[in-house]
């Protein structure tokens, strides 16, 4: 095995030399199973972690953002907070509801985690770092994340309760709505960059990330797409399926304990979720930065690992979307749909064109300036 | 102004307004916090003096106070919160005189209405602002306000 003395502190190094050492001793099936099991292991356990460190990053900044200081007692600056809530939200009881519909109740909390797991698993992390990379990778995140709705509308039908219903049909609305400008906004990206995979999207934008490249249409693909993916996660101005002033908590109201915890969960990793594809595919994922022809400079970037990259340029992403919610009143659900179908998609639909225009006549950054991208 | 430069002027003045927004909680984000840390905090802490939380009868060097037990702040409490017990003594001319025994007050019972110090002749009590009240049992609650062998203030001639 050699080692990467440029890049030392990549994960790569770790995980081509446990599979050549499996490889040395172990027939092939063992060496997939085994590895298949580790990969598992350590996304649910990524899983988790990222939630708790989300829940508390997002006390904090609401805090500061409201002039307080968030969770501060347990442990140095309240960092155990959200584990001792973890631990809370465990050992509660698991309410059984008279009269609802008990397995499709019990059913919702799985399609809303599973469709943010199996969402989760396509994220590159970090050079080697992807579980799940097929050749139609933007086509598969937006179908597998689109399963979430139907836990929540599973959630507020089998709830028998009207907050929940109601909370829920909102958030079909709003969903069904968003996630047609979210997907066009990744088409409008999938034309510049001629590709539907992750890995070879990543590649392609070593020294000129998507958002430049396309400049007008990719920054407003960009602006988009976090518009309707923040939509899609239920939070900041557009939480009116779970407006705690008029529906009690929405279509959650009559869950308690894990169930609650696993709506909880999604909804932080939804928001990551949006986050990282974000990243992957209009800041170049865990590319560090790189100018053509400032070599000391671009191997001073690669030094620091992808993975402290990418989980920076998500970070920056999470906080622009805390921001948000923290600055703007909640939208009437009226006001809500016409933001979608009145402004975003006619000028989604317009931007698509104006990007395959940009790519046939050659007017992007890297077809107008080749010496420099 | 036609409905498409309407649509157009809306857009962009929602965005606008959208950044403003942005800008002002940007500011917010920076400013320095107001939270109170309390127990911490005992030392700096500033409560207003006429902060109403616990009744008490000031005394002076010579352990005496200025209550005559005439009764005025029982009769006006709408709780029922003070009571007097008086005595009687005989003075060295020998007149018989009421002096206070035992004044009690009940924080537990008490409103902080403050109308016991408005009603109170002799300005005997007076609320502090002292607000560390809390105790394990409600009996520790009522408190007794005259210090143990303390007199009637003679008045000065």
């Amino acid at each position: 095995m050699l080692l990467n003395y440029s890049q030392p502190l990549e994960v790569t190094n770790l995980t081509s030399w446990l599979d050549s050492t499996l490889r040395g001793s172990l027939s092939e099936f063992w060496v997939l199973l085994i590895e298949f099991v580790i990969v598992g292991a350590l996304l649910l356990t990524a899983y988790a972690v990222i939630a708790l460190i989300l829940i508390y990053a997002e006390r904090k900044i609401t805090a500061f953002f409201q002039a307080r200081f968030g969770p501060n007692r347990v442990g140095k600056w309240g960092l155990l907070q959200s584990v001792a809530d973890m631990i809370k939200i465990l050992l509660k009881e698991i309410v059984k509801i008279n009269r609802s519909d008990r397995f499709l109740f019990f059913a919702a909390p799985f399609f809303m985690i599973i469709a943010s797991m199996s969402t989760f698993g396509a994220i590159a992390f970090g050079k080697g770092l992807q579980a799940i990379d097929f050749n139609i990778g933007v086509l598969y995140v937006t179908a597998v994340s689109s399963l979430g709705i139907i836990g929540v509308l599973l959630a507020g039908w089998s709830s028998n309760n009207k907050y929940s219903m109601i909370g829920a049909m909102r958030s079909g609305a709003q969903f069904v709505s968003y996630e047609l400008s979210a997907g066009f906004a990744l088409m409008t990206i999938v034309v510049l960059a001629g590709t539907m995979q992750f890995s070879e999207m990543i590649d392609k934008q070593q020294y000129c990330w998507n958002i430049f490249n396309g400049h007008i249409s990719s920054i407003v693909a960009f602006v988009i797409y976090l518009i309707s993916g923040h939509a899609e996660t239920n939070r900041g101005p557009f939480d009116l399926p779970e407006a705690e002033s008029e529906l009690t908590a929405g279509y959650h109201t009559e869950y308690s304990g894990l169930q609650f915890g696993f709506f909880y969960l999604a909804e932080y990793l939804n928001m990551f979720i949006i986050a990282s594809i974000a990243t992957t595919v209009f800041l170049g994922g865990y590319l560090p930065i790189q100018v053509k022809g400032w070599e000391a400079f671009n191997g001073i970037m690669a030094f620091i690992p992808s993975y402290v990259w990418f989980f920076g340029k998500t970070a920056v992403l999470i906080f622009l979307s805390l921001w948000v919610r923290w600055s703007f009143p909640r939208l009437r659900i009226d006001q809500l749909l016409n933001l979608e179908w009145k402004y975003l998609l006619p000028i989604n639909l317009v931007n698509i064109v104006v990007m395959v225009i940009l790519v046939l006549t050659g007017l992007t950054l890297t077809d107008l300036f080749p010496s420099l991208f | 102004m036609s409905s498409v430069s309407k649509y157009f002027s809306g857009l962009f003045t929602g965005i606008s307004s959208l950044l403003k927004g942005m800008s002002v909680t940007w500011k917010e984000l920076w400013t320095k916090k107001v939270t109170q840390q309390y127990p911490e905090n005992r030392d700096t802490l500033v409560i207003a003096d006429r902060f109403r939380c616990e009744l008490t009868m000031p005394h002076d060097a010579n352990n005496e106070h200025a209550c005559t037990a005439c009764g005025i702040c029982q009769m006006n409490c709408p709780n029922g919160t003070i009571s007097i017990a008086s005595a009687m003594i005989e003075t060295e001319d020998g007149k018989k005189k009421k002096v206070l025994d035992t004044y009690k007050w009940d924080l537990g019972m008490c409103t902080f209405c403050n109308l016991c110090v408005v009603t109170c002749p002799s300005n005997a009590i007076k609320f502090e602002n002292t607000f560390e009240n809390a105790v394990f049992t409600r009996s520790k609650l009522v408190q007794q306000l005259n210090h143990k062998g303390s007199k009637l203030r003679e008045k000065k001639k």
